[in-house]
C-alpha cells in the first residue's frame, strides 16, 4: 500500500500520508513530495496526516521542511489531520502558532 | 537495595532505517504486559523511536553497525531503558541535548529529538564518547493500574 497520496483541488495540492511518520516513511515521501511541488506549482501544500497512527521528531523535520519550502518559493504552507500526540510534539517546538493546522483535510477531495 | 527487574529483554539491530519501527514495536509489546495507559505506551514508543533512530542516523555515517537495547521492568512498576550504539560519539552532550540543536545540514531534522525524549519519559541520561558511542539511559514511570 502506498502510503503517500495527492490531490489537486483549485490549484491547491494535497499530500496525504498515512501509517507511522518516522525518519523511515519520511525519507521516503519527502523527495516525492517536493517532486510533485516542483511539477504543479500549486498556490499551496495542505500535508494531510489524518491517516498517521505514530510521528516522532523525524515527522516533525518533515512539515518544517515542507512549511520553509513553501515559503521559499511563496506558496502557503497548512498541516490538516494533526491528533493530539502531533500537536503536542509541534507545541514542544513552538511551531503550534506558526503553522496553520486544521482538524480536517478541506482541500482533498 | 537494587531491586531486580520482574522481566527483561535484550535486542540487538542492525542500525538500519526499517529497524526503527521494529524497536519502538517490540519496546511496546515488552511494555504492555505491565498494563501502561494509551498515553505511557504512545510517550514510550516516541522516546524509543527517537534513541534508536539517532543512533541509525547519527552514529555510523554510511558504516553498518549495531543498536543494543535493553528494557527492564520493576515491581514498582518502573521501566528503564537503555539504547546504546557504538558509532562516533557525541562532542559536547549538553549542546546536543539544546532544543532544536542538530549538526544535520539538510534541514532535515527537527533537533527535538532529545527534547521529545527529556518531555516524553521521568528521566534521561546520556552519556557519550568521541569515537566510542552513544548510550541513552531512560526510565518511566508506568502508574500502576488498581
Ligand atoms: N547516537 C548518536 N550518535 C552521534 N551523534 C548523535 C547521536 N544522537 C544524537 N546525536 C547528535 O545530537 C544532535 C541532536 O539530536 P536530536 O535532538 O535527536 O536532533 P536531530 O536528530 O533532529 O538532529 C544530532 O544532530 C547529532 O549531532
Ligand atoms: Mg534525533
Amino acid at each position: 500500500m502506498d502510503m503517500l497520496t495527492f490531490s489537486e483541488k483549485n490549484g491547491e495540492l494535497t499530500a496525504k500520508i498515512s501509517g507511522e511518520l518516522d525518519h523511515f516513511l519520511a525519507s521516503d515521501v519527502r523527495g516525492r513530495i517536493d517532486d510533485m511541488m516542483a511539477r504543479k506549482m500549486p498556490s499551496a501544500l495542505i500535508l494531510d496526516i489524518s491517516g498517521v497512527t505514530f510521528m516522532d521528531s523525524s515527522g516533525l523535520g518533515l512539515i518544517m521542511g515542507r512549511y520553509t519550502a513553501c515559503k521559499s518559493r511563496g506558496a502557503s504552507f497548512r498541516l490538516h489531520g494533526a491528533d493530539s500526540r502531533a500537536m503536542k510534539i509541534l507545541e514542544l517546538a513552538g511551531l503550534s502558532g506558526v503553522i496553520q493546522t486544521g482538524s480536517t483535510a478541506k482541500g482533498g477531495v | 537495595m537494587k531491586k531486580r527487574p520482574v522481566n527483561e529483554m535484550k535486542l540487538t539491530l542492525p542500525a538500519l532505517p526499517e529497524n526503527e519501527a521494529v524497536a519502538r514495536g517490540c519496546v511496546s509489546q515488552f511494555v504492555s504486559r505491565a498494563d501502561p495507559t494509551v498515553t505511557e505506551l504512545a510517550d514510550i514508543r516516541c522516546a524509543v523511536s527517537e534513541a534508536v533512530t539517532n543512533s541509525v542516523v547519527h552514529a555510523y555515517g554510511n558504516t553498518p553497525g549495531l543498536i543494543y537495547i535493553n528494557a527492564r521492568l520493576y515491581e514498582d512498576g518502573r521501566l528503564t531503558v537503555q539504547i546504546t550504539d557504538r558509532g562516533c560519539g557525541i562532542p559536547d552532550v549538553a549542546l546536543a541535548m539544546t532544543p532544536l540543536y542538530t549538526t544535520d545540514s539538510g534541514g532535515e531534522r527537527s533537533g527535538m529529538g532529545f527534547a521529545i525524549m527529556q518531555s516524553f519519559t521521568d528521566g534521561l541520561k546520556v552519556s557519550s564518547r568521541v569515537g566510542g558511542g552513544t548510550r541513552v539511559f531512560m526510565e518511566k514511570y508506568l502508574k500502576r493500574q488498581p
